[in-house]
């Protein structure tokens, strides 16, 4: 069931079906009386990334380790690519790839040895074991250190190493748990070009972070999770007009006509509108229209323009309106679950 | 079935292959048991008096080589710990793979470095005056019964090893388990020199049944019961301590 070909087929056949790769309906999770999840809905369309994002201790661990197989759930029910990850455990985990929070490769073992022993464990001959171990080190760039014990390995070739070990068999779907946490800013980008690359080659990616910018740039959807439930779920931009409509910023030639602008600009939005820094701003009603509406009024008024522009809310107001409380970005998640 | 043996092969292979690269634990295997017999035969040898056996090292022999296989499988408690705590049973568990793998594998390793340093602690014998009185029959029947009682220790130590919450404590724990076990037996002393209180508990020690039934196989002592009870203990162990090992692995491992 292992080979390679076999697993590019499953590729190919989630990828040409409008089948979701990932469907969760009412999952929970406890943990003793602690509900880590609390009825968690998510669906993750075939050759697309989901962006599970959440604060420490939101459950993102517990979600990945139940749809991994290495939880099972309390209730509610869970198919990915497919299988049921109670009913179908076994055949399940021959679909997926799992990297997680700590790089889990031997560290007395080399990057090819680890390599191999995965490709092994998959069921593959030795000799086609090393074959592709031999081909994800050079894409991988630990070719020259291949042959190294992994505990001397940098922070970014364990990570590389480990999400390796994760593509051995060429899953059609990756579990990436808190990918790049603890990573340098260049390891990060690095890594980051690896998941798009992967994606653009049909792979369904579900991963968890805490980081917006990581969430805004690698996934097309994001589900908002905070104390176990999916607070908000949609595309960055959705999510991002839900907090509000976009803000137009205007700067003035000569700021003695602020007071003025704000008189002319009132009607274009709800509320009145501010001067902050060197710019007025407004939430505008209408997107769109907004900024030429913006340039005839000032125009027709004789008030002069500097810039104007509008504005997109960040992730982190996103965030922040939908919980209530601001993400935070320590890299000190170790053991957000337990065990 | 056919998974499971591979799959258990691959595992075994990848804690071998990473021994020799961990200096401490090779040193364990090696030197420090070198070290306990010279230390022993040389410095307590003269003072301890062994009826019925031509010298100290005969009678010691036997004996330290069952505590030293018994102690082989504290690689598989601080292995398996580590693994737990890094991640590795993760990645294990997530793979295709046979389940049980994981824990035979590991078990399984440990009988290779069994034989290690069971060998080397025979070749450090018979250089320093050990010899057997026995057929080849009994001498590799002794080796059967010295590897099977440390592959049944290997369980003991996994379950120890998945129970204790750092690799630290797993070496600790085990020590503090098994050591006292194993003096408070005939694989020093004679145990009719103890104190009554002791005789008892060493007489009912396992560790007793199956040094005598060493002694039997290789010197030729009058054995009593204790070859049979060293077997009937070796898998009365194995029976409790597997099964043990296995549940603490799932729950473990995350309940399933």
């Amino acid at each position: 069931m292992s080979q390679p070909t076999k697993q590019n087929e499953s590729i190919r056949r989630y990828a040409a079906s409008d089948q979701s790769a990932i469907v969760v309906e009412g999952l929970v999770k406890h943990f003793g009386g602690v509900k880590a999840l609390d009825g968690v809905d998510l669906d993750v369309k075939t050759g697309s990334v989901l962006g599970l994002l959440g604060p420490n201790g939101a459950g993102k661990t517990t979600a990945v380790r139940v749809l991994t197989t290495l939880l099972k759930p309390d209730s509610g029910s869970v198919k990915v690519a497919g299988l049921d990850v109670v009913d179908d455990a076994a055949a399940l985990r021959e679909q997926i790839g799992l990297a997680g929070q700590y790089a889990a490769v031997d560290e007395n073992l080399t990057g090819r040895e680890n390599l191999t022993m995965v490709g092994r464990l998959y069921g593959m001959k030795r000799r086609e074991a090393q074959a592709r171990a031999d081909e994800l080190l050079d894409r991988f760039e630990l070719d020259e250190a291949a042959n190294r014990p992994a505990n001397t390995y940098s922070g970014g070739m364990r990570r590389r190493l480990d999400l390796a070990d994760a593509l051995v068999a060429k899953p059609a779907i990756l579990f990436l748990d808190e990918p790049t946490t603890g990573l340098d800013p260049r390891s990060r980008l690095a890594l980051w070009g690896t998941i798009e690359e992967l994606v653009a080659e049909g792979t369904t990616v579900l991963l968890t972070t805490q980081y917006l910018d990581e969430a805004d740039r690698l996934a097309d959807r994001i589900a908002v999770i905070d104390h176990g439930k999916v607070v908000a779920d949609g595309t960055s931009d959705e999510l991002k007009d839900r907090v509000g409509g976009e803000r137009l910023e205007v700067k003035l030639d000569d700021d003695g006509f602020n007071q003025r602008a704000i008189e002319i600009l009132g009607s274009m939005s709800d509320e009145d509108p501010f001067v902050e820094g060197e710019s007025v701003k407004l939430t505008v009603r209408e997107r769109r229209g907004a900024i030429v509406e913006a340039v005839q009024k000032l125009n027709e008024a004789g008030i002069g323009i500097d810039d104007i522009g509008l504005r997109r809310p960040t992730l982190d107001e996103v965030f922040l309106s939908l919980t209530g409380h601001a993400l935070e970005t320590e890299d000190d998640e170790t053991q957000e679950d337990g065990k | 079935m056919k998974r499971l043996v591979s799959d258990t092969l691959v595992i075994a292979e990848r804690n071998l292959v990473r021994l020799p690269r961990a200096p401490d634990l090779l040193l364990a295997f090696t030197v420090q048991p070198i070290m306990f017999l010279l230390l022993f035969v040389y410095v307590f040898g003269g003072a301890i008096v062994t009826p019925g056996y031509s010298n100290y090292v005969d009678f010691l022999l036997p004996g330290i080589i069952v505590q030293n296989i018994a102690f082989g499988g504290f690689v598989t408690a601080v292995g398996l710990n580590e693994d737990l705590s890094k991640g590795l049973i993760d990645r294990f568990r997530s793979l295709p793979m046979s389940r049980p793998a994981v824990l035979a594998g590991r078990t399984l390793a440990d009988v290779a470095t069994n034989a290690l340093s069971m060998t080397i602690l025979l070749v450090t014998g018979l250089t320093i005056g050990f010899r057997f009185d026995a057929g080849l029959l009994e001498i590799a029947g002794g080796v059967v019964l010295l590897l099977l009682f440390g592959y049944a220790f290997s369980w003991v130590f996994a379950w120890l090893g998945l129970l204790v919450s750092s690799p630290e404590s797993a070496n600790s724990v085990g020590f503090i388990a098994v050591f006292p076990l194993t003096f408070i037996s005939s694989a020093f002393v004679p145990v009719d020199s103890m104190p009554s209180a002791l005789q008892w508990f060493a007489e009912a020690n396992p560790f007793t049944v199956v040094v005598d039934a060493m002694r039997a196989l290789w010197l030729g002592a009058p054995a009593g019961n204790s070859i049979w009870g060293a077997f009937v203990w070796t898998f009365v162990i194995m029976a409790i301590f597997a099964p043990l090992a296995v549940a603490v692995y799932r729950s473990a491992a995350g309940g399933k």
